[in-house]
């Protein structure tokens, strides 16, 4: 197994490894969304009725404030022993290393949100009335949508001053249409109401635009002196 | 360039004092909303600016990534200055215009949160410049500024389908608007233009100055190594 593919999955199944037996991103994401879920709950108090209609905001935000835990891991980690200095040096193409990352932080977050999604349901008293079916390719794009943005972002903002808190102020900005098509389409298959053919649509757009564009510039990004 | 400033400024100030002059007193009135109605002479003015502003900078920003050219980096971060301090005046004009007309003082409708999300994302592109530092930080910088640009058509399409309450637009829209109205506009437009143009002039030599000072320090503390030794 050499070249790309062979890089990306030796730093993806390193990656897992490592997380197998820390467990750091996963445990962390996972109480703060425990925690999300238990505070919005608390400061909400909806019925079921009204919580079908908030309940796709509220688990997105969930999400998304849990996964920033993860992608500022993803690269932190590799700046003890000088790793990420080695892979700057290496001849190994960076594309490959950034879509490892992208690879694991998707598992990684889609492990929270299989975890945390029944609870959610059972603490919110969720049925979905439109296909539920739908809400699986909804969850799939929009974690694409948040992870490969945040990796990208995790990079750079690993390259600043008080780095923890600079990921989600770049990120947040830029993903508004993504959270915006996520959220939509998640009340709309809950509640049946309306079609999320839109949204989805622009989730793909957004995929598509922002993983190519990714992948145009983390090089330079990782190269930046 | 140095010379030219000062007549280029007093140029501007003359511009802006006409401008003014025109909105307040020549421009007619409104049938409609009456004298409210001027502030769009300062409203659409100066979203215009913002916009040539952004444009200006995501240029410079991608010139910036293929040639790595210090200069352009320094226009990327004059223009983004510029920008958000125009579209500041975008965001709080917009509201002051719409509570007497619309009633309220904020809506969700595509325009105001398209404006408001470029605001967040250039804001954002400010304080990424601010935190980081070096060599590298120009590069960074230059790589969320593709990053917003990209984003804004995804960010209009997704609120479009939200409705919408703005006035759709009346220039090439198929409006009416009175030709005397249009005339003082776009004066008022090549006035903040010219306005923005004199600030970015300035804020732009300061960035090249601080490079080359930076240059300097540089060069310096390595010709100070090699003399201690």
């Amino acid at each position: 197994m050499t070249g790309s593919a062979g890089l990306t999955r030796a730093t993806l199944l390193k990656d897992l490894r490592l997380e197998w037996r820390s467990k750091d991103a996963t445990n962390a994401m996972l109480f703060f969304a425990l925690l999300v879920v238990v505070i919005f709950s608390f400061s909400f108090d909806p019925t079921a009725e009204e919580s079908r209609r908030i309940a796709g905001g509220l688990i997105w935000v969930a999400f998304l404030f849990a996964s920033v835990v993860a992608l500022n891991q993803t690269w932190a980690r590799e700046l003890r022993n000088q790793v990420l200095d080695a892979y700057r040096v290496s001849p190994a193409p960076p594309n490959s290393l950034f879509l490892a990352k992208v690879f694991g932080n998707f598992l990684f977050v889609t492990v929270l949100e299989a975890l945390m999604t029944p609870l959610f349901a059972v603490f919110y008293n969720l049925r979905a009335i439109g296909p539920a079916y739908q809400l699986l390719v909804v969850a799939g794009l929009g974690t694409w949508a948040l992870v490969v943005n945040g990796t990208f972002f995790a990079a750079i903002s690993l390259r600043t001053r008080s780095r923890e808190i600079m990921l989600p102020l770049l990120l947040f900005p830029i993903s508004i249409p993504a959270l915006l098509a996520m959220v939509e389409a998640t009340s709309a298959i809950l509640t049946g109401e309306f079609s999320a053919k839109f949204w989805v649509v622009l989730l793909v757009t957004y995929d598509l635009v922002f993983t190519m564009a990714s992948l145009f510039l983390f090089e330079r990004v990782l190269h930046a002196e | 360039m140095k010379r030219a400033f000062p007549i280029f400024a007093v140029l501007t100030a003359a511009l802006l004092a006409y401008g003014l002059y025109q909105a307040l007193w020549v421009a007619p009135t409104d049938r409609l909303q009456g004298d409210v109605y001027r502030i769009i002479y300062y409203h659409v003015p100066s979203a215009w600016t913002m916009f040539s502003f952004f444009a200006l900078n995501f240029v410079s920003s991608i010139v910036y990534l293929i040639r790595r050219n210090p200069r352009a980096d320094a226009v990327a971060v004059a223009s983004a200055e510029v920008g958000v301090v125009f579209n500041t005046v975008v965001l709080v004009t917009g509201p002051l215009w719409a509570r007497p007309v619309w009633g309220i003082w904020w809506t969700w409708d595509i325009r105001l949160t398209s404006t408001l999300v470029l605001w967040l994302i250039y804001v954002s592109y400010l304080l990424l410049r601010r935190f980081s530092s070096g060599g590298q930080m120009p590069v960074l910088a230059a790589a969320l500024a593709v990053f917003g640009a990209l984003d804004m058509p995804l960010v209009y399409f997704s609120i479009w389908f939200f409705r919408t309450q703005h006035p759709q637009p009346v220039i090439g829209g198929g409006g009416s608007i009175d030709p005397r109205m249009l005339q003082v506009w776009l004066l008022n437009w090549i006035a903040f233009q010219c306005f923005g143009l004199l600030v970015f002039a300035a804020r732009y030599r300061l960035e090249v100055l601080s490079q080359e000072v930076e240059e300097m320090q540089a060069l310096e503390s390595l010709l100070e190594v090699r003399g201690s030794r």
